[in-house]
């Protein structure tokens, strides 16, 4: 097995034992990016130099005795909305190009003292407004397991560098589903936390109130280890919840014998392709022979998320890209007579069509006249949204369900129509206004070989209850190959007891 | 609820958004805009009239602290990501006549 075959927990394994070193694994993930950029383009920038002066570095920590955690050597990405000190963050737009942020991001501070190596960071659509990043400045990226199609979004960049072994795991972050849609589309596992587990310091803000930065990895258990990593309170982040005592790592047992699973009947309606439909329930029927209760039930609510999501992030998208006025950093219009004309002309020379036609809503809606019709009315409507949420936790430990109506579509076909691309948040966006967790795992691939993902959702603060059914998920399912690896031949065998 | 975005409204949109848009780039704003608003009259459906609208998910209050500077002076780090500058300040263009 080549090195970057390995989970980033085995790797972290193998560089404890001295069997690799961190250069080695550095180089590893290097060779794949050199290997497959050209085709994939999952990263915005890559720091091969950094990367390796820090590998030596860690390397000495870890001969030392300094750096025993689970991840110490472990090469990984970062979504380019995630500041890193001296590391361009541009979230993948013309106005901030060349931006070299004086700061790392909290939950990037936390992986580098766990040892992490940044390789670089990863494309995205322009400030994570999209599910396809192919509204991106620097170009769109492709999707691993077919480069005809997208790889979702808007982390598509880091699901795609997972996917294609150019990096060990990925931070994400999810506003709508931002984590979860691409770990589907992409074969990856990607994890949304409640809100306010990890904390936002340092994340280029597009909707507070919905924004969490996650882990996407190769398995679940890659993703609880640097969940344990980078969760945590922390005060510079006003709406960062401290929370009892957890380990993430500690809830992966496989064992759903007698968790309450329900599955919305509102999920499996009109608009779901069948192929989806039919791994989701396979997906239920297998974990109901592991011991799990799974019941259909009725959400409710579901059609509305969509509208009153867009409102909300929209509203709150404006008000939060203000800052942008080509004054502290960024792009800066030339030629410009006055002060006004600068701010006009940087914002609409440096936004791109998606985040301009957001930021055009979301003023509008928190306009005079308009503020209680739109922006309150979704209010109203996210509590509701949340009660519906309340009332199925009241009765099941998980919510499982498709991640997206469909596999990766291709290249081009989503963005001629805006409203159609919203509508393929409608499973996501509700965990957003929820405040709940979220998670995607590989369940089996289509008729044309693109992944299926698997959504669990769970009640706030109980991340433990989907780690614990994805990890059965993976047990049932078996080995999950990724695109760099060699295709097994026995997979049609396996296909058939997933329903896929 | 049938609120259109119309030629007035679009500007004063713009004016709020602080962007100028091109006599193309404005037709489509208006045709997108009114397409998602129509979509968006759908929440029209929903009796709110006892639901409190709902910023937090959980009962956040907020956090006060003594004014003590913990961070030190990174003027200069952050004055190198300015377009312009001059002696130790931003630059813009002329504000006043």
């Amino acid at each position: 097995m080549e090195i970057y075959e390995l989970t980033a927990l085995k790797l972290g394994q193998e560089i404890k034992k001295h069997r690799v070193s961190v250069r080695e694994a550095v180089q590893a993930a290097l060779g794949q990016i050199h290997k497959n950029e050209e085709k994939i383009h999952a990263y915005v920038t890559v720091e091969e130099e950094k990367a390796l002066a820090q590998a030596d570095r860690v390397q000495k920590a870890i001969d030392r005795g300094e750096l025993e955690g689970p991840l110490a050597g472990v090469p990984a990405a970062v979504k380019d909305n995630i500041c890193t000190e001296g590391m361009r963050t541009t979230c993948s737009s013309r106005i901030l190009s060349g931006f070299i942020p004086p700061y790392s991001a909290e939950a990037v501070k936390k992986l580098e003292k766990a040892g992490v190596i940044i390789l670089g960071k990863t494309n995205m659509d322009e400030f994570a407004m999209g599910s396809t990043t192919e509204t991106s400045w620097y170009g769109p990226t492709r999707n691993p397991w077919n480069t005809a199609h997208v790889p979702g979004g808007s982390s598509g960049g880091s699901c795609a560098a997972v996917a294609a072994g150019e990096a060990f795991f990925a931070l994400g972050s999810d506003t709508g589903g931002s984590i979860r849609q691409p770990s589907s589309f992409c074969g990856v596992t990607g994890i949304k936390p409640t809100y306010g587990t990890v904390s936002r310091w340092g994340l280029i803000a597009y909707g507070s109130s919905l924004d969490q930065i996650g882990p996407v990895g190769r398995d679940t258990a890659d993703c609880a280890a640097v969940l344990d990593i980078i969760a945590g309170y922390d005060e510079k982040d006003s709406t960062s919840m401290a929370r009892d005592k957890y380990s993430f790592s500690e809830a992966l047992t496989g064992d759903v014998r007698g968790m309450k699973i329900g599955i919305p009947q509102d999920y499996l309606g009109e608009g779901l392709d069948d192929s989806v439909r039919q791994a989701v329930t396979a997906g239920a029927e297998a974990l109901k022979e592991c011991g799990a209760i799974v019941e259909y039930f009725n959400l409710g609510m579901v059609e509305y998320a969509i509208p009153a999501y867009y409102v909300i992030a929209s509203a709150e998208a404006s008000s939060n890209l203000a800052r942008f006025d080509g004054v502290k950093y960024g792009y800066r219009a030339a030629d410009c007579e006055d002060l006004h004309e600068m701010y006009k002309k940087s914002r609409s020379e440096g936004f791109g069509e998606e985040v301009k036609r957001r930021i055009m809503l979301g003023s509008f809606v928190l306009s005079s006249g308009y503020y209680d019709a739109y922006y309150l009315k979704a209010l109203r409507t996210k509590a509701l949204i949340k009660q519906a949420f309340d009332q199925a936790f009241s009765r099941y430990d998980i919510i499982l369900g498709p991640a997206a109506p469909s596999t990766a579509p291709l290249l081009g076909d989503s963005l001629c129509d805006p409203l159609k691309m919203y509508l393929g948040d409608i499973y996501t966006v509700s965990a957003n206004l929820a405040g709940i967790p979220g998670l995607s795992v590989p369940w089996g691939t289509d008729s044309q070989g693109l992944p299926i993902g698997l959504q669990l959702l769970g009640d706030c603060f109980r991340e433990d209850n989907l780690f614990k059914a994805a990890s059965a998920c993976e047990k049932i399912r078996g080995r999950w190959q990724l695109p760099f690896a060699a295709k097994n031949s026995s997979d049609s065998e396996k296909r058939e007891v997933l329903g896929v | 609820m049938s609120v259109k975005i119309d030629d007035e409204m679009i500007d004063y949109v713009g004016i709020l958004a602080k962007l100028s848009l091109t006599p193309e780039e404005r037709e489509k704003a208006k045709e997108d805009m009114n397409r998602m608003l129509s979509y968006i009259d759908m929440l029209d459906e929903l009796d709110t009239t006892q639901t409190e609208p709902m910023t937090h998910i959980f009962p956040v209050s907020n956090i006060f602290r003594e004014d003590e500077i913990t961070n030190g002076d990174s003027s200069e780090a952050m004055l190198e990501n300015a377009p312009s500058q001059k002696e130790k300040q931003y630059k813009v263009p002329r504000t006043v006549e």
